[in-house]
């Protein structure tokens, strides 16, 4: 199903690409069946563990916006997601000089009889009030579970305010329960600013639109991403985190969109691309020297830089490749388990065998068999193509059983994970876990020279892990762990 | 009047998996959408569980439209085999409650199994975490400790209720000094929440002497229902002990209150505040003597330690209060009493308190107020600019303040009031002042 941008909501991941959170199998066995129609069907687990919902992943995205505000209708435990704005992103515009100064997140505060009675005229006035106090430069309508359930008219509310609400308000249909695959979030979030809030490009610009998740000031990763573009003769523009409604309005002007993230992306890449002809650039991610050259040629192609590029990453190359060589020369052979979202987690794999590692599984947690173009995601691609093994490979919605029951089987060398909360169970069953946190932490050739020296570290000194694992233990029976980490899926 | 929450400082009532949690092998399980526990996980930790490892049916469309009650019975039943735990505890969202299951009958199938299972409605929509952490407690004492003979009382045996996990950003620490304030007037200390606290704890709460609730509000539903369901008297202490005139207090008023000999409860408070004194007597200077410490403050905390900390800056270092602002959304049958409480200082000082949801108009009035110089603000990590924009003294004490990391330390007691005093005059003494 292709992306309407004209629509109120965007379909789900399941129903527009038939993505899936469960399947057990080999990279070969997926990769052959995502071509296939009707092939990899969603089953369902019998025991199951606490996941994430879109509306984490969406409201999350959009507070990353410098001057908008959220108004989220539903009970105060939806809002929690507030909690975490002033030490994140917050901290990243202060750190970048940016102001926040209008940005707000309010909460209509669901109770009990609102879930009988319906709440949108509640929700009317704490837009107006949100507006006034704040004046940001736009506001989206959070929608949650109990919104949905009970049939709130979001829409409905859009025409009452336009006199006394002179900025775009923008629904994001993100109830929690419509979507098993939280990176339905982001889409929902994309969907509302290509509605909303990106306008026809007024001329054209030498900017890029770099969809990425933080962008933060660690390693300069701004810096070092705009160090490769001037070299191309053009501009990033970093989006979501400390973005401008401004920057938004003129994604449409851009010359191409490029991302970190293909899971993050596909929706806005493609939908910037059908809706005003801005090239997307399906690349393999930045990460690791194949997928940065990759990144960075394809994006030269579509600029006429071709050799620009060829000059900056030749540059780079004789910088770097020694010390990289001497790195990995330390990590033939060790063997690694994967554990990530589906966009960081093949391309990780490609990276680790890359450094002469054994890749023993890769968990993802879900998996899209195609992206918003109707084509197989390019790290995929070209991992079916150049993988030296046909490694074990998992779909699990973050199902903590499921891959630490796995890990516990293999016992790699190490466990590569990305999301938070997932390296302390590798550790207490005593393998080391390293968690690229970062999305720049393999990026270019100096990020793949840090990458492999923290895992090299990561294995070398296992103290921490050894520590730990001496004095505590999962909270699983060990009857359960002897089960198939697949025995609950039917 | 529109109802408006702007910044959240508390989750909803399934944020009470977190009171679950932190009894050592009870586990929550959990009937709501598959975002639910991870949002209201405020304290964000790991420990024997984990927000990943909880067991939940991550209720999507299929359960909305059919409901959601043999999926909740394929989790409860696997979770029975999975986890290694001592007691179950089946929390309901939103959702779930609204489509109708009936979450108890389901539940009612699991009375025989070897592992306690019980639930407790937590629908967010109907209360907030700290209501949810009296009801969790509830459950148990109903669904679980009535349900059997735990044997005889025993002698000196106090159970310790007051801080709500994770929400109190201390709570490990200051149950863990409350257990030896206790432990230093001769008695023996029951609490079920912390370090190990597990079942063989739960098992004892019946057979204490004695209820000690160390909070203003929360809790006191729960010492009412034990008095009832076992007989055992309570003691409603509202204050967290912070420092020498509260601590010394509330080792007088608990040592006459549960039968601790006097003389033994002066000696002790002798010699506690002879050393408390000692280190404060070498740090005169930090406190009275520089351009940044403030004469008045407020604090936008729960109401625990709103009136803790008051309590301690009014009657233990001579600070001057303005408003204070308690923002866990109090229920309203409460208002009285805790206003009387902040009426209660040294030298008949008093402290008006505004019951606020609303960041925004916390600010605006903060902002409006005269504090005869720099202000200092005891709040959440939303006041924290707030206290930069009026050149004022901050400190984190209060959901959500993700801008300190607290592993062990606590403020309570005689220690406690040291450790409040290193944090707050660190941080003016980072100024120039």
């Amino acid at each position: 199903m292709a992306i309407n941008v004209k629509g109120s909501q965007c379909e789900t991941r399941e129903a527009r690409l038939g993505s899936i959170t469960t399947y057990s199998g080999t990279l070969q066995d997926i990769g052959a069946q995502s071509v296939c129609s009707g092939c990899l069907d969603e089953k369902k687990r019998c025991f199951s563990q606490s996941s994430m919902c879109n509306s984490m992943c969406a409201l999350n995205q959009a507070a990353r916006i410098n001057d908008v505000a959220i108004v989220h209708h539903g009970p105060v435990g939806c809002a929690a997601t507030a909690m975490d704005v002033p030490n994140t992103w917050g901290l990243l515009a202060d750190t970048l000089g940016k102001k926040r100064d209008n940005f707000g997140w309010t909460c209509t505060d669901m109770t009990e009889s609102d879930t009988v009675f319906g709440a949108v005229d509640n929700l009317k006035e704490v837009i107006i009030e949100t507006y006034n106090r704040y004046k940001p430069k736009a506001i989206f309508i959070g929608a949650s579970c109990v919104s949905g359930v009970i049939g709130e008219d979001l829409e409905g509310v859009l025409d009452d305010l336009k006199e006394q609400v002179p900025v775009p308000i923008a629904p994001i249909h993100c109830e929690g329960f419509k979507s098993q695959i939280w990176a339905s979030g982001f889409d929902a979030t994309f969907h509302a600013i290509l509605r909303y809030i990106v306008k026809p490009p007024k001329k054209k610009t030498n900017k890029v639109n770099v969809i990425n998740f933080a962008g933060g000031t660690t390693w300069d990763s701004r810096g070092e991403v705009k160090r490769l573009f001037n070299a191309l003769g053009v501009e990033p523009t970093f989006f979501l985190a400390s973005s401008s409604v401004e920057e938004l309005e003129e994604m449409s002007e851009a010359v191409a969109t490029i991302s970190t993230c293909s899971t993050l992306s596909s929706y806005i890449g493609n939908g910037l691309e059908k809706e005003y002809g801005v090239p997307y650039i399906r690349s393999l991610q930045p990460h690791g020297i194949v997928g940065y050259e990759d990144w960075a040629r394809k994006l030269a192609k579509v600029l006429g830089k071709e050799k620009e590029a060829e000059i900056f990453i030749a540059q780079e190359k004789e910088k770097y490749q020694a010390k990289i060589d001497e790195v990995v020369a330390k990590l033939q052979g060790k063997r690694a388990m994967i554990a990530m979202g589906p966009g960081f987690g093949v391309n990780y794999s490609r990276i680790l065998q890359s450094f002469g590692m054994k890749v023993e599984h890769l968990s993802v947690w879900h998996f899209d068999k195609q992206y918003d173009d109707g084509q197989l995601p390019p790290a995929l691609a070209y991992q079916l193509e150049y993988s030296e093994n046909d490694f074990s490979f998992s779909v699990n919605d973050l199902q903590n059983f499921e891959y630490i029951n796995i890990l516990n089987r293999l016992v790699p060398d190490i466990l590569i994970s990305r999301h938070g909360g997932t390296t302390v169970w590798s550790h207490k069953i005593g393998i080391p876990a390293l968690n690229v946190f970062d999305e720049y932490t393999s990026f270019g050739y100096q990020g793949t020279l840090r990458f492999a020296q923290s895992v090299l570290y990561a294995i070398t000194n296992k103290s921490f892990t050894e520590n730990l694992a001496k004095r505590v233990k999962l909270p699983y029976k060990e009857w359960s762990l002897k089960q198939p980490f697949d025995a609950f899926i039917k | 009047m529109t109802k408006i929450l702007d910044e959240p400082r508390y989750v909803c009532a399934l944020g009470a998996l977190q009171t679950v949690e932190a009894i050592y092998k009870a586990i929550p399980v959990v009937h709501a959408g598959p975002g639910c526990t991870a949002k209201v996980s405020i304290g964000g930790r790991s420990g024997y569980l984990g927000t990943q490892t909880v067991p939940c049916t991550n209720v999507g469309e299929t359960e909305v439209v059919f409901g959601g009650e043999e999926k909740l019975h394929d989790v409860i039943e696997n979770s029975l085999k999975v986890m290694d735990g001592d007691i179950f505890i089946v929390l309901s969202g939103c959702t779930t409650e609204i489509v109708g299951d009936d979450i108890d009958n389901v539940v009612g199938t699991f009375k025989d199994s070897e592992k306690p299972v019980l639930s407790v409605p937590t629908a967010g929509f109907k209360g907030t975490n700290i209501e949810g952490h009296e009801w969790v407690v509830d459950a148990i004492i109903d669904q679980y400790l009535s349900k059997r003979y735990f044997g005889e009382k025993i002698k000196g045996l106090v159970n310790i209720w007051g801080p709500v996990p994770s929400y109190d950003p201390h709570w490990v620490g200051n149950f863990r000094e409350l257990e030896n304030l206790i432990r230093e007037l001769g008695l023996t200390p029951n609490c079920i929440f912390g370090e190990y606290r597990g079942i063989d704890n739960i098992n004892l709460v019946p057979r204490a002497k004695y209820n000690l609730l160390v909070a203003p509000w929360v809790g006191l539903g729960n010492v009412k229902n034990l008095k009832e369901k076992f007989g055992t008297p309570y003691l409603h202490y509202p204050t967290l002990p912070i420092g020498a005139h509260e601590t010394s207090l509330f080792l007088r008023t608990v040592g006459k209150e549960f039968n601790v000999d006097s003389n033994l409860v002066e000696e002790l408070i002798t010699r506690k505040e002879k050393e408390y004194y000692y280190y404060i007597e070498r740090s005169c200077s930090f406190f009275f003597e520089n351009r940044a410490s403030s004469k008045m403050f407020s604090t936008v905390a729960s109401a625990d330690y709103a009136l803790s900390l008051s309590r301690f800056f009014v009657n233990d270092m001579g600070l001057v209060p303005s408003k204070q602002y308690i923002t866990e959304g109090v229920p309203e049958e409460h208002y009285d009493r805790i206003r009387q409480y902040f009426k209660e200082f040294n030298y008949e000082i008093e402290a008006e308190v505004v019951f606020s949801n609303d960041g925004y108009q916390i600010h605006q009035q903060i902002e409006n107020d005269d504090y005869a110089g720099t202000p200092l603000i005891l709040g959440s990590i939303y006041e924290k600019k707030l206290a930069s924009k009026l050149n004022g003294t901050f400190l984190c004490v209060s959901t959500p303040y993700a801008e300190r990391v607290v592993i062990h330390s606590s403020y309570v007691g005689y220690h406690g009031g040291l450790k409040l005093l290193e944090d707050l005059y660190t941080s003016v003494f980072q100024k120039f002042n």
